[in-house]
């Protein structure tokens, strides 16, 4: 793992996975939609010790934009053995479930565009037979809960689809890793009373670790979100639907 | 990843309830926040700012002050932890632009292997730059470089009325002279220009002292000074004026010392009960530690870690002191008034409410490089007190009243009680630098000693 791509560089996590791989002396492409804060993020990670950073400022929401990204790539870092998709998007669900445009939006960046500009990235994986996924969907896409099955559904059938990819790049030996992080302290969930949630520094460490191991191939971070989920799953639906967390 | 419609239909509730996790090291005074804004990019800052109430704003960085410096009860803060960006670093000259938010340990971890220190670094590597430069904090080599301050050379600061306003020696010196030590008052700290320093490693050839008089102190600082970069003593507040403690003083060592791995230490998980800390286990701890390096080989290499940082090997320590929290009590006192600081280290051994951190300090005569810079010439010392209620803030009343009399200061960011007298007769220009408080700026602290309402 040397040459990265980061899809959403200025999501919280991903802020500090890039931390921490540029402290590796990784090199890095970076795609988000601000140039600014692009440029601010490639002083601070080159002064952190990463070999190069490259920037692409682009909304990963609009499809179009696909293309352009991905020739960007092959042409800045054309050896690139890693493809981090970190970008998401929550809104209020109450907001969600009264507009159906938010609820279009919502599956539209979480899910839709993601398995776009996954589909085009890791075709030049396969060609390569090489290499690693890893795409941050959520513990919400584990189940259905009526605070936020909207963002959930977005981030299950996430999940879902890097579940079948996997099995489609196993041949080509290219690894495709499945992020659950749950609660995490970023701008994303500073609505929410996030003050027990977990440090996005642990999170990236846990991120790190694993697309070093290139594997697990489900990775829940914090690591007690696994057993914590597996119990949620088994609750019967009779029961499940009348919880209201 | 939102698109504009859906963007302005995400907002927050319109009544949040009032924050109330955030406190200063001290856990003393316990205020509750109405709102506290946490960006994590610099462009966010002029929306912030703009829509704010007149004084209802104060940054804040990791909360390193121990009082109500770095607090605004009932009004809100700005969280600047996130604006933690390297914005450049000349290979060169070891000059590196940081943003506000950027911790001195972060600068450590990154410069540090590539030959740079800190010019001046204060006991605790957790703080913000825009802290450190807040408080025109001192460290171990006052006697010779002087505070944090003076080695920025230029701050980007935002402004409620100007937005970015540079501050340097040739573009608005005196607003530069503002903010250093301006306790976050004059604005938000974007970023600041600081001139890093260079050693030969991570090591420190240390020496530690035993003494058992302030005159053997004042001895032993005195001849320190000329050969040692780093000094400062520990001392053991029960003995009052038959003072004894351990003087440690140091270089940044050329040769290299033991392999060290800086690693996390424990953590205290919760707040201890307050009965663990009492006079005869404080006195049993001081006996001991004075003991134990007294008998210990005097001259040795060691991690700049725990060098400068002994109590950062574990983290909240503040919960030694139970619930209710502490009072750090630092002031400084002339030179030519031994006998005040005498009498002052007396009421403290006679109140037995003393702890283990005690520090000594004699500060060099570099002129001041903010208007509130707290360093003056005269010995400085720095002692926790538990917070035990009126008993606690009577024994501190009484110690305000010798620090009046000497003449001398006490210092903001270790102050959550002193009285607007005091507070005038440490800082007689504090009106004068009104004028540069940011209109949307307050704190706790600011309202308690200006006796500002609004």
């Amino acid at each position: 793992m040397k040459k990265i791509v980061i899809l959403g560089a200025t999501s919280g996590i991903a802020l500090e996975v890039q931390r921490l791989l540029a402290r590796r002396g990784c090199e890095l492409l970076l795609v988000a939609r601000s140039a600014q804060r692009l440029a601010e993020l490639k002083t601070d990670l080159l002064a952190r010790g990463a070999e190069q950073v490259f920037t692409y400022p682009a909304d990963l929401g609009s499809i179009q934009e696909h293309a352009a990204i991905v020739e960007f790539a092959r042409h800045m870092l054309p050896e690139f053995d890693t493809v981090l998709l970190s970008y998401g998007s929550m809104h209020n669900q109450k907001d969600a479930e009264s507009s159906v445009d938010i609820l279009l939006e919502e599956l539209h960046v979480n899910f839709v565009s993601a398995t776009a500009i996954l589909t085009v990235f890791v075709a030049d994986l396969e060609r390569r037979r090489t290499g690693c996924v890893a795409a941050i969907t959520s513990v919400a896409g584990d189940r259905g809960r009526r605070s936020n099955y909207i963002y959930g559904s977005a981030k299950g059938a996430l999940s879902l689809f890097l579940q079948g990819l996997r099995s489609r790049l196993h041949p080509a030996g290219v690894r495709v890793i499945t992020i659950k992080p749950g609660p995490v302290r970023t701008p994303m969930t500073d609505h929410l009373p996030n003050a027990r949630f977990a440090d996005p520094e642990q999170v990236a460490g846990d991120i790190v670790r694993a697309l070093e191991r290139r594997s697990p191939d489900v990775l829940y971070t914090p690591r007690v979100w696994r057993y914590v989920m597996t119990a949620v799953q088994q609750i019967p639906e009779g029961i499940f639907k009348r919880l209201s967390f | 990843m939102s698109g504009q419609s859906a963007a302005a239909l995400r907002k927050q509730p319109a009544a949040l309830p009032p924050v109330t996790g955030i406190l200063s090291w001290g856990r003393y005074p316990k205020v509750s926040h109405h709102h506290v804004h946490k960006p994590a990019w610099n462009d966010q800052l002029p929306e912030i700012l703009k829509a704010a109430a007149p004084g209802s704003l104060l940054p804040y960085g990791l909360g390193r002050s121990y009082g109500d410096s770095c607090l605004n009860g009932g009004r809100e803060l700005v969280d600047c932890c996130r604006l933690n960006r390297i914005l450049g670093f000349d290979e060169s000259t070891g000059m590196v632009r940081c943003e506000g938010g950027v911790s001195l340990a972060d600068i450590i971890d990154v410069f540090l292997p590539k030959g740079w220190f800190l010019p001046v670094t204060p006991g605790t590597r957790f703080v913000t730059v825009g802290g450190a430069i807040a408080n025109d904090v001192h460290g171990k080599n006052h006697h010779c470089a002087g505070t944090f301050g003076a080695h920025v050379r230029q701050i980007g600061l935002h402004r409620s009325n100007d937005g970015l306003v540079l501050c340097s020696p040739e573009h608005n010196l005196d607003m530069l002279r503002a903010t250093i030590g301006g306790l976050g008052l004059t604005g938000v700290i974007v970023w600041a220009d600081v001139q890093l320093k260079r050693v030969a490693g991570p090591w420190m050839n240390a020496e530690l002292v035993p003494f058992q008089s302030l005159n053997s102190f004042l001895e032993l600082s005195r001849e320190s000074n000329d050969c040692f970069e780093y000094s400062v003593a520990w001392l053991d507040c029960f003995a009052g004026r038959n003072l004894r403690g351990i003087f440690f003083r140091g270089n940044h060592a050329a040769e290299r010392g033991k392999d060290f791995h800086p690693k996390r230490g424990p953590k205290l998980p919760f707040p201890l009960p307050a009965w663990m800390l009492n006079r005869y286990s404080v006195r049993c701890f001081n006996t001991a530690y004075y003991w134990i390096h007294a008998t210990k080989q005097s001259a040795s290499v060691v991690a700049c870690d725990s060098f400068f940082y002994p109590l950062d090997s574990i983290r909240q320590w503040n919960l030694l002191y139970g619930k209710r929290g502490f009072l750090q009590y630092q002031c400084v006192i002339p030179e030519t008034n031994l006998d005040a600081f005498e009498e002052l280290l007396d009421n403290i051994a006679r109140s037995g409410m003393g702890s283990f951190l005690g520090v000594l300090k004699q500060f060099g005569s570099a002129s001041p490089a903010g208007m509130l810079s707290f360093p003056r010439p005269g010995l400085t010392i720095a002692l926790d007190f538990a917070m035990r209620g009126e008993r606690t803030l009577q024994l501190m009343e009484s110690l305000d009243e010798i620090v009046l009399k000497s003449g001398g200061a006490l210092y903001p960011a270790k102050d959550a009680r002193m009285s607007p007298a005091l507070f005038e007769a440490s800082f007689p220009r504090w009106r004068s630098f009104v004028p540069y408080v940011d209109p949307t700026m307050s704190s706790s602290f600011w309202r308690r000693v200006t006796g500002v309402r609004s």
